[in-house]
């Protein structure tokens, strides 16, 4: 960057000048998300129905969200949710842009076929896998029927089964792998050919260029899907809520925006939900906090760090 | 043939496989809004209707006429059924037109005033600049369920609260992820050209709108097809916002058709479905490569 002689030749800078220009951003922020941050903030230390004034109660709410035995379900179904479906969907985005940046036949067909589901409205994907993982149906159990009548058993109930309803919210979670596809395919296509041929050179097989090659220069690409990752699997809400509302049997599948949801709109417990969505926050926080340390150790950027 | 080529139809074969599992579900759901009520839930795999020829006629009732009582396979009289376009109580048109209210508006606030914002924070230079658009970014990490519940008060006392305006005017205000995107475009357009029109007398304002913004179509595309993408999607901000089925946005509609009818007929949900997917599908055959390009953008780092 040659920031000081730009510097020099553009008149009508300065702070006020970049403020100016970036005024309409920072007054949508201050009024949409600002104002309401710090309200959440108070209405968590408030019991508040939503009718009547919100009255303060110190940390209530908190003690109250330890003792929540529901809190504590939802916590953990999210962690096993986000702890299976990130790694899950990261190893098998890369591999797809892997075999879809290699030159097969029929390439760019794959990749719009792969891509096609990521366009799909969450709504209707929601209704569409509630038919494909229908017991008696479904698409999926008409595909299993067949290897299942092979080793005699019967293909699960999906969604009736408490112990398959986790198991199909990640498999469903798969599905839109298009998007982190096509950015992991943009940072393969910056990885210069010509360190694949010094590495051939040297002796290097399939799988040492791959690790030694390919995934530290894509790096900073799975960093960032691995972050962003982080920040939507934490907030997963419309597809679930649809098909399994109140979290299926067992609840096995209640996730903390749903929980969020039904205890502010559904109880009316503004202040308690509240507190969840300042914990939600936190929780999102570190475990970005978390990714930006590790990076510092893992990630490879080319020409110095960023 | 050779040892590599080989490899490659290999390859090729393996993703084809790959990608018609991905492909499935979309294509059992257009296959299902083709059928007869009593002909989805036989329990038989089939893709076609047991009546190829008469798909059309399926097609038409499940989407539009719906059908007067029938005479099933298995001989037994049943109650006929709505069409999705015509039911009583449930009006695609009319959240189609929500919907699009919802997406043009919010559509063409959030292209502008990210594109202001963006050219604030790449070519203008004023210190402090870099940590500024730090804080921008981090404000992507905000979940919308930390804010909803104080927002839907806010919007409350605004009077808003059965309107459609929660849904677009926040987007006239721009939003961090399309400011980084267009930042990133404007930061590679040379700087020669804003030097050049400086000396011809222009101002910030007029090489903004004259120089910038024309040479940045494509990214500015790529934007508007984000925020449109965003509405079709929205699912939990209308389910917040909207108390009242005139406003009802397509998203929430074809989740409350689905509770009307209970989950069971399943070729007027996937029809229903297609209907509702169907505009974002046209949208992508026709804008592909800006599309895609535009997401493969987000990725990289400036």
């Amino acid at each position: 960057m040659n920031g000081s002689r730009r510097t020099s030749s553009v008149v009508g800078n300065g702070v006020a000048t970049g403020l100016l220009w970036i005024s309409p951003w920072v007054v949508g922020f201050a009024v949409f998300m600002l104002v309401p941050i710090v309200m959440a903030a108070y209405f968590s230390l408030c019991e508040f129905d939503g009718l009547r004034r919100p009255v303060y109660i110190g940390f209530d709410n908190f003690r109250t969200m330890l003792s929540d035995p529901t809190f504590w379900k939802v916590l953990k179904n999210t962690t096993i949710y986000a702890a299976f479906s990130l790694p899950l969907g990261a190893v098998l985005a890369i591999l797809f842009a892997i075999a879809l940046n290699a030159p097969i036949p029929g390439r760019t067909l794959w990749r719009a076929l792969i891509f096609v589901p990521t366009l799909v409205p969450m709504v209707a994907t929601a209704m569409i896998w509630m038919w494909v993982f229908n017991a008696d149906y479904g698409l999926l159990n008409a595909v299993l029927s067949w290897p299942c009548s092979l080793f005699g058993c019967r293909p699960p109930s999906w969604l009736q089964d408490a112990h398959w309803t986790m198991p199909a919210m990640i498999i469903l979670s798969l599905w839109p792998i298009g998007h982190p596809v096509v950015i992991y395919l943009a940072g393969l296509q910056d990885v210069p050919t010509v360190l694949y041929e010094a590495a051939r050179i040297d002796g290097a097989n399939a799988w040492q260029r791959l690790w030694n090659v390919t995934l530290p220069l894509i790096s900073p690409t799975i960093f960032y899907n691995i972050v962003m990752g982080i920040i939507f699997v934490w907030q997963v809400f419309a597809i679930p809520q649809i098909m399994l509302r109140g979290g299926g049997p067992q609840q096995n599948v209640y996730f903390f925006s749903m929980y969020l949801y039904d205890v502010a709109f559904t109880f009316q417990r503004f202040g308690y939900a509240c507190t969840l969505s300042w914990v939600q926050l936190l929780i999102i926080l570190s475990f970005t906090a978390f990714a930006f340390q590790l990076s510092r150790r893992v990630v490879h950027y080319q020409g110095g760090t960023p | 043939m050779t040892w590599n080529a080989a490899c490659s139809w290999l390859r090729a074969g393996l993703m084809a496989l790959v990608s018609v599992l991905w492909i499935a579900p979309l294509v059992w759901m257009v296959a299902t809004s083709f059928k007869p009520q009593d002909e989805v839930t036989t329990g038989e795999f089939r893709l076609l209707p047991d009546e190829p020829s008469r798909m059309a006629q399926f097609g038409y009732e499940n989407y539009y006429a719906g059908r007067e009582h029938f005479v099933g396979a298995d001989g037994i009289e049943r109650a006929g059924y709505e069409g999705v376009l015509t039911s009583d109580n449930v009006h695609f048109i009319l959240y189609l037109r929500n919907t699009l209210i919802v997406a043009l508006l919010g559509v063409s606030g959030m292209v502008i005033s990210s594109a202001i914002a963006a050219y604030g924070f790449s070519r203008v230079q004023w210190p402090g600049r870099n940590t500024v658009f730090m804080c921008v970014l981090a404000t992507t990490m905000i979940p919308f369920p930390a804010i909803m519940i104080p927002s839907y008060f806010l919007f409350k006392s605004f009077g808003w609260i059965g309107t459609l305006a929660p849904l677009w005017v926040p987007a006239l205000f721009g939003n961090a992820f399309n400011i980084f995107l267009l930042r990133q475009f404007f930061m590679q357009i040379p700087n020669e050209l804003s030097e050049a029109a400086r000396i011809d007398g222009l101002s910030h304002w007029g090489i903004f709108w004259r120089i910038i913004l024309p040479l940045s179509r494509p990214a500015l595309v790529v934007v508007a097809l984000f925020h449109t993408m965003f509405v079709w999607n929205d699912f939990l901000g209308p389910l917040i916002y909207l108390n009242h089925q005139e406003t009802f946005t397509l998203a929430l509609g074809l989740q409350f058709y689905q509770a009307q009818h209970g989950g069971t007929p399943w070729n007027l949900l996937m029809a229903a479905c297609t209907l509702v997917a169907l505009p974002l599908l046209v949208l992508f055959v026709l804008s592909q490569r800006t599309f895609i390009e535009g997401i493969a953008s987000t990725g990289i780092k400036g």
